[in-house]
């Protein structure tokens, strides 16, 4: 049988590298959310991330301070952004597709020098043993550093969010800011921090791609990863697993049309592609439709300005 | 009509140059020259046709142009500039380039890849990339030691079509055993997903992988997993020192430079122009020094066979994919089954979408 | 220490003198790239600004296709400026702009090669209806399970675009060229040709129906009881629902006006300057459309103007492109720094600066 040519461990391994940089942006833009705060830059932020880390690790010569890099390139438009909308009382929706035009345009412009150029590689993480268990090794335990990192990062947020006193004043902002106001909570101060938080995310996940999973940099090369990103925080309904579950199965989307397609089945690959979207919908009518609003999620104060009258 | 007449008067008295005024090209394309695939070949080679004409031409660009009225709006600024030659560089201006040439009948337009030729003022011209395909599987059938070829292609349009089955033939008539996994990317450009497409045909046991898609990526994934790989338009050694075999290279700048010059001689005419390896619009990028000298030759003999016109790639007998023939023993593909084929020779496996 | 206090009244000066003056920051901060570029900031300015207008060679052409060029974006943002001030975000506006464009095109499709003047009537009725439909996704969803609408309508965007490819490559191709994505070219049928009405204006239906929906918007918001209620659902939820707003209607009517609005502006682009159905269509209108009725300040007479800049610098780009070799790169960023400029002075509108000592915001 033809199928027998997919191998379901690569499989698995391929979806892991597929879903890193959307998951890294998506976590980012969650706790943006969470918030209060609707940042739609992501794509702008990302492709800022690629090109400055893409830069600083070809000129430094180490892809651990390109990610540093990338991380501050996507603070700097995230830092733009605050500025509008908590500063100036900007509109949001408005100011992050700005963002995004601002961010591709830059970009292409910085890394013009920087077209046919090969960045110094990342290693892929010895996990010694561990990389031998059948399956398991091949599927889990054959990545590069970044990949567990993220889902490092996914713990931290989880926690962060449930059980930190910090996370706790986060979501009382994103909830209800006038009610966190009252209780003397810095609304703008917490916004801006994770607006920061965000951009830095996204940079992240845009050098994913330009440093390890494409290795070049070209003009426009996010295609788009922005904007799936923004999917998915949406289809995690702001939970972090969730956020996992849904770069994971995007990602396994993907890779598993790749597969098929390559082992010869005829699937139609346009109407396919369309499937995370619907999908995507569906769990937000679900989680929407449900009896009590608690099972929401969905932070109270998402997209709307904020101004202390006091 | 009026409307029409309008424009011509306008024309008339606008793009007419003046005897001692350099000659205006105008190039519009569709993504960044920075693209490194198909916009930086032809900024390429207007570079280079600059640099032939020295103070005689003046080039100008206008790059990430859209189809329809964006492309309508700068190829009529072009005009009325005063840019004597345009050449619109994509498939989908097709539909525009005609509009703007009936407004604008001094101005010569040099339409890439397109089939629409309604004006006396509109030439056509494209290059025979299954030629250098055939050469690609030639050497692909010979390298593969698992018998596996993955193809990364774009969408299924004829051009795209007539480079696999190039490919599958001249793979199979070197080694019987091959065999074709194609993916189809539904884009030009995304890197990610290239590199993903790349990946998926490794695992699945190719161990040469060719791309007909405008990024590097592909060539990147190969170099680290180790296997071979075709760059795609222009020379991608870079992105893959071993991997890297060859690549098919766009070279439009002999044509650029033959259009242009006609243009200031007085001697422009409307053609439609498909060239190939004997124009030397299409190179083969240099051998990896992995490939055997014997191979080389073969190669080099074949790319002669081609540009000599002693040997077409397209030459019976061929069957379609269900097995009834196409071509007879000997018989020469006509250009009009190559420039509208929808349809995969006999023993690719793979359905064709659509 | 410096904090921002609400003005009891929005600032008529500012609101008057903000553009200008971002226009002008633009003008200074983008003429400081274009030098670091090496490119000579006056004329790159110049071209931009002024050429498409004003300049004795390209003028006449450039000033009708600035209605060209804005007329689709006005159109949108007219429709989007209403929800937004009833609270109501249809960001998918670029959906319902593709799918307005199918829906138009497959009418002409299918009456292909008949002649008949009602043709082009059932593509606009088709067209406004195409957008409609996908804008009430997210209103019933909205409206039945409370999902949020951002949301939804920007998820349908990707699946309008998903299937535009489908079909420039499938239902819809032009069957005579067999091979080659894309629809026939409707600019070739003339009984769906939305071709100038007068000669060398730009003047084409979209133009007219931007008008149209201009005044129609203007007279709503100011004479109209609906107006009324979206501005009092904008401004005070609570009080609306005593005044007799039905919430889950205004939903619908918000969402539907303003996706019927964004159906024709792609109806009227894919049958006239767009040409056809293709897999790169969609441009982007429906997104620049937003930061359009917010750089308009939502009121119609400010989307007019802002959709006019804004299609001043896509031209003007063009020409600064050509007659100047500015990378295209470099004109996204100097629209990025307009749209900045524009939403950052606002704050000046409805805002004042107060000096104050030691106190904590």
């Amino acid at each position: 049988m033809i199928l027998g040519s997919i191998n379901p461990a690569v499989l698995m391994a391929a979806l892991m590298v597929a879903a890193t940089p959307l998951l890294l942006a998506a976590i980012g833009e969650l706790v943006v959310e969470k918030s209060g705060v609707l940042n739609l830059g992501v794509e702008g932020m990302m492709i800022m991330g690629a090109v400055t880390g893409f830069m600083i690790a070809v000129n430094t010569g180490s892809p651990l301070v390109g990610f540093v890099g990338a991380a501050l390139g996507g603070m700097v438009l995230a830092l733009l952004f605050a500025f509008l909308t908590q500063a100036l009382m900007t509109n949001h929706v408005a100011s992050g597709l700005a963002l995004t035009l601002f961010g591709l345009g830059l970009s292409a412009l910085l890394g013009q020098k920087y077209v046919g150029i090969t960045p110094p590689r990342t290693p892929k993480l010895d996990l010694g043993p561990l990389s031998d268990i059948p399956f398991l090794g091949r599927a889990l335990f054959s990545h590069d550093i970044v990949v567990y990192l993220t889902i490092a990062l996914v713990a931290a947020v989880w926690w962060f969010l449930k059980y930190s006193r910090a996370g706790m004043i986060l979501r009382a902002v994103g909830e209800n800011h006038d009610a966190a106001h009252a209780l003397g909570y810095h609304v703008k101060r917490v916004r801006v921090l994770a607006i920061l938080f965000g951009g830095a995310c996204a940079g992240l996940g845009g050098a994913y791609l330009s440093l390890i999973r494409v290795t070049q940099w070209t003009e426009g090369m996010t295609v788009g990863a922005g904007w799936i990103a923004l999917a998915l925080v949406v289809f995690a309904s702001w939970r972090p697993w969730r956020a996992m579950a849904g770069a994971y199965l995007f990602g396994g989307i993907v890779v598993l049309q790749l597969n098929l397609q390559a082992a010869g089945v005829r699937i139609p690959v346009e109407y396919l592609s369309m499937s995370p979207y619907l999908i995507t919908i569906l769990v937000l009518v679900l989680i929407s439709s449900g009896k009590a609003r608690g099972s929401l999620n969905a932070p109270g104060s998402l997209n709307r300005p904020f101004h202390a009258s006091s | 009509m009026k409307k029409l007449l309008t424009a011509a008067v306008l024309s008339a008295a606008l793009a007419t140059p003046a005897l001692s005024e350099p000659t205006k090209a105008g190039f519009i394309y569709i993504g960044p020259v920075g693209d490194f695939g198909w916009t930086a070949g032809h900024d390429r080679a207007r570079k280079i046709m600059q640099e032939h004409f020295g103070d005689a031409v003046e080039t100008t660009i206008v790059e990430n142009v859209d189809y329809g009225a964006d492309a309508e709006r700068v190829m009529t600024q072009m005009a009325l500039s005063g840019t004597d030659v345009i050449f619109a560089a994509s498939f989908g201006y097709g539909p525009d380039v005609n509009v703007i040439a009936g407004r604008f009948p001094d101005v010569a337009f040099q339409h890439a890849t397109g089939y629409i030729q309604d004006h006396p003022n509109v030439s056509l011209y494209d290059a025979r990339f299954y030629e250098g395909r055939a050469v690609l599987g030639h050497i692909a059938g010979k390298m593969t030691e698992t018998n596996t070829i993955g193809y990364i292609a774009s969408y299924p349009i004829p051009a795209v079509i007539s480079g696999i089955n190039s490919a599958y033939l001249h793979a199979k008539a070197v080694n019987p055993d091959v065999q074709f996994r194609i993916i189809w990317t539904y884009s030009w450009f995304d890197p990610a997903l290239e590199a993903d497409a790349a990946e998926t045909l490794i695992e699945q046991g190719a161990d040469v992988i060719m791309q007909h898609t405008d990024s590097t990526a592909a060539i990147r994934v190969a170099e680290d997993a180790g296997v071979m790989a075709f760059g795609q338009a222009s020379d991608m050694t870079q992105f893959g020192p071993t991997a890297h075999l060859s690549a098919i290279v766009d070279n439009w700048a002999p044509y650029y430079i033959d259009r242009v010059q006609a243009v200031m001689d007085g001697t422009w005419e409307a053609q439609n122009s498909w060239l190939g390896f004997a124009d030397g619009i299409i190179e083969m990028a240099p051998w990896n020094d992995r490939i055997p000298a014997e191979l080389q030759a073969e190669a080099d003999a074949l790319v002669a066979a081609i540009a000599g016109g002693e040997y077409h790639p397209f030459t019976g007998p061929i069957n379609f994919q269900d097995g009834t023939p196409w071509l007879a023993d000997g018989e020469v593909a006509p250009d009009v089954d190559l420039a509208t084929m929808d349809f995969y020779v006999e023993g690719i496996t793979a359905d064709l979408p659509n | 220490m410096i904090r921002l206090e609400k003005r009891k009244e929005p600032s008529k000066f500012w609101r008057i003198a903000n553009p200008f003056l971002a226009v002008l920051l633009t003008m200074l901060a983008g003429g400081i790239m274009f030098a670091m570029l090496g490119k000579d900031p006056i004329t790159a300015i110049r071209l931009i600004f002024f050429d498409p207008i004003f300049s004795d060679t390209f003028g006449s052409y450039s000033r009708p296709q600035l209605l060209i060029k804005s007329a689709p974006l006005i159109l949108i943002a007219v429709g989007l400026a209403i929800g937004f001030k009833a609270n109501i975000w249809n960001i998918g506006a670029e959906g319902q702009y593709i799918m307005g464009a199918l829906f138009g095109a497959g009418v002409a499709l299918a009456f292909f090669p008949q002649p008949g003047w009602y043709i082009f009537p059932l593509m606009i009725i088709a067209g406004a209806f195409g957008g409609f439909l996908w804008a009430m996704i997210p209103a019933i969803l909205k409206t039945r399970f409370n999902t949020n609408e951002i949301l939804v309508s920007l998820l349908l965007v990707y699946v309008a675009e998903r299937i535009l490819a489908a079909m420039s490559l499938g239902l819809m191709r032009n069957p005579d060229i067999p091979g080659f994505p894309g629809s026939r070219d409707l600019r070739r049928y003339e009984a769906a040709y939305n071709s100038e009405l007068i000669a060398n204006t730009g003047i084409h239906w979209g133009v007219v129906a931007a008008l149209i929906a201009v005044i129609f918007a203007y007279v709503m918001m100011t004479r109209h009881m609906l107006g009324y209620h979206v501005r009092l659902a904008g401004q005070a939820p609570r009080a609306a629902r005593f005044g007799g707003v039905t919430p889950a209607r205004l939903v619908v009517v918000c969402l539907g006006i303003s996706g019927a609005l964004a159906g024709l502006a792609g109806m009227f682009e894919v049958s006239g300057p767009g040409g056809q159905v293709r897999i790169e269509f969609a441009s982007g209108y429906g997104f620049t459309a937003i930061i359009v009725a917010f750089l308009g300040r939502l009121n119609p007479v400010g989307i007019v103007l802002a959709g006019l800049l804004l299609g001043l610098t896509y031209i003007g780009g063009e020409l600064g492109q050509m007659m100047l070799q500015l990378p295209s790169a470099s004109i996204q960023v100097f629209q990025g720094m307009l749209l900045f400029f524009l939403l950052a002075l606002d704050f000046q509108t409805n805002f004042r600066l107060r000096l104050t000592k030691g106190a904590r915001a």
